[in-house]
């Protein structure tokens, strides 16, 4: 009993750390209202998808700016559709990241970009790490009540 | 509350359903670009009780509703579609020519088409409302903004109040020229802040849901890192 309580804390405080560090916006709390017993997995299963998404996006992102001549439309193209999926999951840190790569993007700036992209990479990288953690959170907590008594 | 209402109501369509009562379960189209999105907002109408179907492109949403011109795509199984939500910003054909093909057809002018957008750009939010759509929404889409429009579209799709709608550009035309011997509200004359001057002109009680500050007409809503 006492392992459940502590599993749920630890969960608990996990999950508001990445609130309160900026990584996850309100948004995400609202995906986490869209999810109940009829999709168990709502959340996990549209995160997936933004991973994937900008994976390809970032691939994207880096052969483009290694052109001789960058068509700056296209990598804009490229960052507003991560930026829009970033927004729609509530990675905040990312959304503004790609705000501040379009403005480079708008000006071609090719350093600007550059910066950004490695910027938007490690943004990107760092939550999902956190939510992958935040998910294995979780199912250690469901898997935990699952076999409690109580 | 029905003064909020009578702005947004269109007019009855010729093909409504026999019926006349409201549909039990609304069919939404639902047109973005965007894997992520496109799950987001079928999880959110499909929780608000809608039929959806989620298409990648305008291509693919005037194949579905039999406008693209095919001999061999009739009357797509005769299921009807009661709103056609779309993002605005997609390869290939915008948001924007897709509400001007909807709205050029016959069979499908009537039905509310909901522009949505991550960009909160005035004189896109002005050109997509005064093409017809219904309501420009600031991405992203939240559970209270279908609960919105599927309000909106129920009550549309019921007889009872015909005579008292009043198609929307119409009373804003009107309104519009009654207002302009009043003094502005606001500094700038887009159609965004005439339509802010029209709802606080109106609207008796300013917590009524459809005043409400999601509401795209009432709303940019201006995000600091934009």
């Amino acid at each position: 009993m006492a392992y459940l309580v502590q599993l749920q804390k630890q969960f608990d405080d996990y999950r508001a750390s990445l609130f309160n560090e900026g990584f996850l916006d309100d948004q995400f709390e609202q995906l986490q209202q869209l999810q109940d017993e009829s999709n168990p997995d709502f959340v996990v299963e549209v995160v997936s998808l933004f991973f994937q998404d900008s994976e390809r996006l970032l691939n994207e992102l880096a052969t483009s700016l290694d052109q001789q001549n960058t068509d700056y439309r296209k990598v804009d193209a490229h960052v507003h559709q991560l930026k829009g999926s970033s927004s729609s999951i509530g990675a905040q840190r990312v959304q503004r990241v790609c705000i501040a790569f379009r403005n480079f993007c708008e000006e071609q700036n090719t350093e600007g970009c550059l910066k950004c992209l490695q910027q938007v990479k490690h943004e990107y990288t760092l939550v999902k790490n956190k939510l992958e953690t935040l998910f294995k959170l979780e199912r250690q907590l469901l898997a935990a009540r699952g076999s409690s008594f109580v | 509350m029905a003064a909020a209402g009578e702005v947004l109501r269109p007019n009855l369509p010729e093909n409504v359903e026999v019926s006349g009562d409201s549909p039990s379960e609304l069919h939404v189209l639902a047109v973005d670009d965007s894997l992520v999105d496109r799950k987001v907002i079928e999880r959110l109408l499909k929780i608000s009780s809608c039929k959806v179907t989620a298409v990648e492109s305008g291509t693919r949403a005037l194949q579905f509703l039999g406008l693209d011109g095919e001999k061999n795509s009739v009357g797509f199984n005769g299921l009807k579609v009661n709103l056609i939500m779309t993002d605005y910003s997609m390869p290939g054909m915008t948001g924007y020519e897709l509400l001007k093909r909807i709205k050029e057809s016959a069979a499908f002018r009537e039905v509310p088409v909901v522009i949505m957008s991550s960009e909160n750009i005035l004189t896109r939010i002005d050109r997509c409302l005064e093409e017809g759509a219904e309501e420009f929404i600031v991405k992203p889409v939240k559970l209270s903004d279908v609960n919105r429009l599927k309000n909106f579209v129920m009550k549309g799709e019921g007889n009872d109040n015909q005579d008292k709608r009043l198609h929307k550009r119409k009373k804003l035309e009107d309104d519009n020229s009654t207002l302009s011997s009043l003094p502005p509200l606001f500094p700038s004359s887009s159609p965004v802040s005439r339509n802010l001057e029209l709802r606080q002109h109106r609207s008796a009680s300013p917590s009524s849901a459809l005043s409400s500050p999601r509401c795209s007409l009432k709303r940019p809503r201006l995000q600091l890192t934009d």
